[in-house]
C-alpha cells in the first residue's frame, strides 16, 4: 500500500514541537543557553537540600514498590484463586481507586487519617487527649497515602496476569509431583514476572511523578517535583530548570533499568489454553470472607469519609468525634454559586477539549505508523510516549518556560496566563494514553480489513470512517476515558500552568482546604470523583464486544 | 543450471489456451522484504475467464504474487496488466478487482447485507439498486435473506460465501482468491470447493487464486502455475503437471512419487540403479550420459514381480497403507532407499522379499539432473 509520508513528517513535527522542543528549551534554560553554561548544575550539586530531594524521590518510589507490590499482589491471588461469597463483588470495590484522581485519594486519606480527622478524634476521644495523637506529615505520611492509592497497580496487573494463566501448566506442575508453595513460586510467580515488572515500572514511574501527596502531607520532607515547585514559586527560575532536567534524566534512568531487567526474556504460555479453577474454600472461606470485607472496608473508607465531611455544613464541626450536622449545603454551594461552579466548568471543557486534541493526534500517528506502514513510525509512537516516561511536573515546567516568551520564530508563543495554555499541558500529558489505546487498536486490526475495504474501492477517508473508526471505537473510548480523567482531575500540570481564570477544580479544592472550608473541599472531591466515575463507566461500559468472525 | 523449458514449462508466452489475446498478464515479477527475495521474474498470462492456480508450499511467494496483483504490494520490478491497462502503479480501490481472503476479513461491526453493499456505496450506488444487487450477490451463493445477520453469528462455510458474494457484488474484472478454503473444516471443505467452482464457472471471471493443496488446485483450476522458492517452476493443466512435470521439484510436489539415486546413460535413455538395474526413463533435460540423476517415479508406475528382468530391484515391504481398491506399498532397498508401489491389497504383507520394477505401460519415470534437486 501507499505510504503517506508527507502526512507523517507534518504530525512528526507537531508532535516534536509538543513534547520534544519544551524539553529542548528547558534545558536551554537551565544551561543558560546561548552561553552554554554548567553553573546552575554546579550550583545544584553543591546545595545539600537538592541532594535530599532527589535522594528522597528515588527512595519514596522503591519503597512505594515494595509496599504497593506487598498489599496488591496478595489482593490478587485472594480475589482470583479463591472462591470465597462476596468476592466479584469485593474484587471490583477493591480496583475502585483506579479511577478516582490521585487528589481525592489524597484529600479522603487526610480526612480519616489525619490530625483532625477520624481516626484521630477517635483515639483522642477514647484516651481523652487534649492533642492529636499523630501529626500525618513526612516521608511516612507520604509512603502511606502512595502504597494506598498505587497498590491498584500491582492488584490488576496480578488478577489480569492470573486469569490469562494456562492451567494446564500448573495442572502439569502438580502432576510432576510439585507442592501447592512450588507450583507458585517456579510456575505461577515467573510466568507473572512480565506483569508485575510493569506494575513496578507504573508504579515507580507514577511515585515519582507524585505530587499532590507530598505537596499535602510532606511538610518540610521535600521530594524533587515540590522542590521544583517551591523553587518556581520562589522565582529561583534557573534552578527550577536545573530540578527538571535531573528529575527527568532519574526518570528516564528509572525507566530504562526497569525495561532492561525484562529484556530478552520470553515467556510463553500466557492467553493458551484455560484459566486455572478457583480453589474452593472449605469452612475457612468465611473467615476469608471477612477478612476480603474487612481489608475492603480498610480500603474503601477514606472515600467513605470523603462523602461524610462532604456533608458537613461550614462551622459545625468543631471537637466531636462525629460531625453533629449532615446536610447538602456546601453541594449547593458548589453548584450553584457562580464562582464556585466555575473550576467544575473549566476542568470539563479543558478536559474535553484536551481529550479531543490527544485523540485525533494519536489516531492520526497510530494510522500512519501502523496501517500507512510511514517511516516515521517509530519516531511517532516515541514522541506520543515521552510524556508518560517523564514527570507531570517536568512537562509543566517546561511548557510555561518554553510558551512565556513571544518568538513565533523559533516556536514560541506567549500562552502562559492565557487559557490556551492548560488544555495544552493536558493534551501533552494525554497523548501516551491516547496514542497507546491507538496504536494496540490499530496493530489488533487485521489488515485483511483494511485490504478488503480497499480492493472494494473505499479511499482512505471512507476507509477511516467506515471500517477503523467503528472497529477501534472500544479501545479509542479506553483511552479517552483515561485522558479524560487524568485532564479532570489533574493537579501536577494545573498548579504550574493555572490562572484565577481558569482554576480547575484541583486547584479549587487547595484552596477550600486552606479557607478551612473542608466540607466545600470534599464537595468538590466527590463531584470530581463521581464525574470519574461516569465518565469511566459511560466510556467502558460493556458492549457486545466486535470480534473477528470465525 | 538453465531449465530449458519443454511443453507446459515455466515462463512460456504463450500461456492461455486460445489465440484471444490474455486478460491478466504478470510481466517479470520481482519483490525483495529486505534481503529475502519473494518472488523472482515471475510471469504469467491469465486468458478470459480462465481459472488459474497458483500452487505452491508455504513460503514459495505465491500469496506475495496474489497480493501484488491486488495492489496490497508493489513490486519492485515487473508490470501487472489487466485487460491492457497497466495497474502497477494504481491503489487498490482503483483496480475493480475482487479479493476473498484467506480469513475473509468480513467488517465484523456490519451486516451480511452491509458486508456486500459496502462496494457498491463506495461507489455511490443508489440505495435501491443496492438493495437489489446486494439480493441478487447473496441469491448467487444460496444466502437470501442473509441481509440482516450479524456476520459473527454465521458459520464459517457461509461467512465464505458471504466474502464471494461482497467480492462479486461490484462487478470486478478479476476474482483473486486467497486461500478461499483453508479455514473450513476438511468435511466442508470438498462440498464448498465444487460451489465456488460452479458460482465462478456461471459468471465466468477471470480467477487467479492461491492454494497449497493440489487436490484443490487440481479440481479448480483450468491450469495450474507451480511456485517454488519465488519463481515459476512450471504452468499447465493439471495433467500435463502430473503426467509431465518440467522440473524435479514439480515432479516431487505433484502426486506420491518416489526419488531414487541414479546414473544417466545416454545412448540407451535408461537410468542405472544402484544394485545394476536399468529403468527406461523420460528426461525433460538433454542430460550428459553417466551425470548422476535423480529418478522420479509414481508408486501406480511400478509393480511387484520375480527376478526375472534387469530391470527388478530386490527390497523388503515395510509398511502398507490400505487405500480401498489398492494398496501403497512401502519398500526399502537394500542401500537404503525407500519405494512406494501401488498394487492389488493382497500382493504383499509387511516383511516379505519382493521385487519392483517399472510397468511396461504405466507412467514412465523421469528423471532429473541432480543438481536441480530442491
Amino acid at each position: 500500500m501507499r505510504r503517506a509520508n508527507g502526512g507523517a513528517i507534518l504530525l512528526a513535527l507537531l508532535l516534536l514541537w509538543l513534547v520534544g522542543w519544551p524539553l529542548l528549551v528547558t534545558l536551554g534554560e537551565a544551561l543558560e543557553a546561548p552561553r552554554w553554561t554548567l553553573r546552575h548544575f554546579a550550583e545544584f550539586a553543591e546545595r545539600p537540600e537538592e541532594w535530599r530531594a532527589l535522594w528522597a524521590s528515588v527512595w519514596i518510589s522503591l519503597a512505594t514498590v515494595g509496599l504497593a507490590a506487598g498489599i496488591g499482589v496478595p489482593l490478587a491471588f485472594l480475589f482470583e484463586r479463591a472462591e470465597f461469597p462476596g468476592r466479584r463483588v469485593l474484587g471490583a470495590l477493591v480496583a475502585l481507586p483506579v479511577v478516582l484522581p490521585p487528589l481525592v485519594g489524597v484529600i479522603a486519606f487526610l480526612f480519616l487519617y489525619g490530625e483532625s480527622g477520624f481516626v484521630a478524634r477517635g483515639i483522642q476521644a477514647l484516651f481523652r487527649r487534649d492533642e492529636s495523637p499523630w501529626r500525618l506529615s513526612g516521608p511516612t505520611a507520604v509512603l502511606l497515602v502512595h502504597a494506598y492509592t498505587m497498590y491498584v497497580y500491582f492488584y490488576l496487573f496480578t488478577r489480569a496476569g492470573l486469569s490469562r494463566l494456562d492451567g494446564s501448566l500448573l495442572e502439569a506442575a502438580q502432576a510432576l509431583g510439585a507442592s501447592r508453595r512450588r507450583v507458585v513460586t517456579r510456575v505461577v510467580l515467573p510466568l507473572l514476572r512480565p506483569v508485575l515488572t510493569a506494575a513496578a515500572l507504573l508504579t515507580f514511574m507514577t511515585s515519582l511523578a507524585s505530587f499532590s501527596a507530598p505537596y499535602v502531607f510532606g511538610g518540610g520532607f521535600r521530594v524533587m517535583t515540590t522542590q521544583i515547585v517551591a523553587s518556581k514559586l520562589n522565582g529561583d527560575l534557573p534552578m527550577a530548570m536545573v530540578e527538571t532536567v535531573t528529575l527527568a534524566v532519574v526518570a528516564l534512568i528509572g525507566l530504562f533499568l526497569l525495561q532492561r531487567s525484562e529484556a530478552g526474556r520470553v515467556v510463553t504460555g500466557g492467553g493458551r489454553g484455560i484459566a486455572p479453577a478457583r480453589r474452593r474454600l472449605g469452612r475457612s472461606r468465611w473467615i476469608v470472607a471477612a477478612f476480603g470485607w474487612l481489608l475492603a472496608a480498610i480500603l474503601l473508607l477514606p472515600h467513605a469519609t470523603l462523602v461524610l465531611v462532604s456533608l458537613v455544613p461550614r462551622s459545625t464541626w468543631t471537637v466531636e468525634i462525629l460531625p453533629p450536622v449532615l446536610n447538602l449545603s456546601n453541594y449547593a454551594a458548589v453548584l450553584s454559586e457562580p464562582e464556585r461552579l466555575r473550576p467544575l466548568v473549566n476542568s470539563l471543557w479543558m478536559a474535553v477539549v484536551a481529550t479531543a486534541g490527544a485523540l485525533v493526534l494519536g489516531f492520526a500517528a497510530a494510522r500512519f505508523a501502523v496501517r500507512g506502514r510511514a517511516r516515521l513510525g517509530g519516531v511517532l509512537e516515541t514522541l506520543l510516549s515521552i510524556p508518560w516516561a517523564l514527570p507531570g511536573t517536568v512537562f509543566a515546567v517546561a511548557l510555561s518556560t518554553t510558551f512565556s516568551v513571544h518568538a513565533p520564530w523559533i516556536g514560541r508563543f506567549v500562552l502562559v496566563g492565557t487559557a490556551a495554555i492548560l488544555p495544552l499541558g493536558y493534551l501533552v500529558r494525554n497523548l501516551p494514553l491516547t496514542g497507546r489505546a491507538a496504536f494496540a487498536g490499530f496493530r489488533q486490526l487485521d489488515p485483511a480489513i483494511d485490504e478488503a475495504a480497499a480492493s472494494l474501492g473505499a479511499g482512505r477517508w471512507r476507509r477511516m470512517w467506515r471500517v477503523d473508526l467503528p472497529l477501534l471505537a472500544p479501545a479509542l473510548a479506553a483511552g479517552a476515558s483515561l485522558a479524560f480523567l487524568t485532564a479532570l482531575g489533574d493537579f501536577v500540570i494545573s498548579i504550574v500552568l493555572y490562572t484565577y481564570e481558569t482554576r480547575p477544580i484541583s486547584i479549587e479544592i487547595l484552596s477550600s482546604l486552606r479557607l478551612q472550608e473542608t466540607g466545600v473541599a470534599a464537595a468538590y472531591g466527590v463531584v470530581l470523583a463521581a464525574l470519574s466515575a461516569v465518565a469511566f463507566f459511560l466510556w467502558n461500559r460493556p458492549t457486545e464486544a466486535v470480534r473477528p468472525p470465525g | 543450471m538453465d531449465v530449458p523449458l519443454g511443453s507446459g514449462g515455466a515462463g512460456e508466452g504463450k500461456l492461455s489456451p486460445d489465440s484471444e489475446p490474455p486478460f491478466l498478464v504478470l510481466e517479470h515479477l520481482d519483490k525483495r522484504f529486505g534481503a529475502t527475495h519473494v518472488t523472482q521474474d515471475v510471469s504469467l498470462s491469465v486468458a478470459r475467464s480462465e481459472i488459474l492456480a497458483l500452487l505452491g508450499p508455504s513460503g514459495s511467494g505465491k500469496t506475495t504474487v496474489l497480493r501484488t496483483v491486488a495492489g496490497f504490494e508493489t513490486p519492485d520490478s515487473g508490470r501487472v496488466v489487466a485487460d491492457g491497462e497497466d495497474v502497477t502503479d494504481v491503489p487498490p480501490e482503483r483496480r475493480r478487482f475482487g479479493v476473498v481472503f484467506q480469513n475473509y476479513a468480513l467488517f465484523p461491526h456490519m451486516t451480511v447485507g452491509e458486508n456486500v453493499a459496502f462496494a457498491l456505496e463506495s461507489r455511490g450506488v443508489k440505495k435501491k439498486e443496492v438493495r437489489e444487487a446486494v439480493a441478487r450477490a447473496l441469491a448467487s451463493v444460496d444466502l437470501s435473506g442473509f441481509e440482516s445477520r450479524p456476520v459473527t453469528q454465521i458459520s464459517g462455510g457461509q461467512q465464505q460465501r458471504v466474502a464471494l458474494a461482497r467480492a462479486l457484488a461490484p462487478e470486478p474484472r478479476i476474482l483473486l482468491l486467497d486461500e478461499p478454503l483453508s479455514n473450513l473444516d476438511p468435511s466442508l471443505r470438498g462440498r464448498t470447493r465444487r460451489e465456488l467452482k460452479r458460482i465462478i464457472r456461471s459468471i465466468g471471471i477471470t480467477t487467479l487464486f492461491v492454494t497449497h493443496e493440489q487436490e484443490e488446485a487440481f479440481e479448480l483450476g483450468d491450469r495450474v502455475a507451480l511456485l517454488n522458492g519465488g519463481r515459476l517452476e512450471q504452468v499447465g493443466t493439471p495433467r500435463e503437471l502430473y503426467a509431465a512435470p518440467a522440473t524435479r521439484f514439480a515432479a516431487s510436489f505433484i502426486g506420491r512419487s518416489s526419488v531414487l539415486p541414479a546414473t544417466w546413460q545416454k545412448s540407451t535413455g535408461r537410468a542405472r540403479l544402484p544394485g545394476g538395474a536399468a529403468w527406461p526413463a523420460i528426461a525433460p533435460w538433454d542430460l550428459l550420459d553417466g551425470s548422476p540423476v535423480d529418478v522420479i517415479v509414481r508408486p501406480e508406475a511400478l509393480s511387484f514381480g520375480g527376478p526375472r528382468d534387469g530391470a527388478a530391484l530386490e527390497g523388503r515391504v515395510t509398511d502398507v497403507r490400505y487405500a480401498g481398491k489398492e494398496t501403497y506399498f512401502s519398500v526399502a532397498l537394500a542401500d537404503g532407499a525407500e519405494l512406494e508401489v501401488l498394487a492389488a491389497p493382497d500382493a504383499a504383507q509387511p516383511g516379505w522379499k519382493v521385487f519392483v520394477a517399472p510397468l511396461p505401460a504405466g507412467p514412465a519415470p523421469r528423471a532429473y539432473p541432480r543438481e536441480s534437486a530442491g
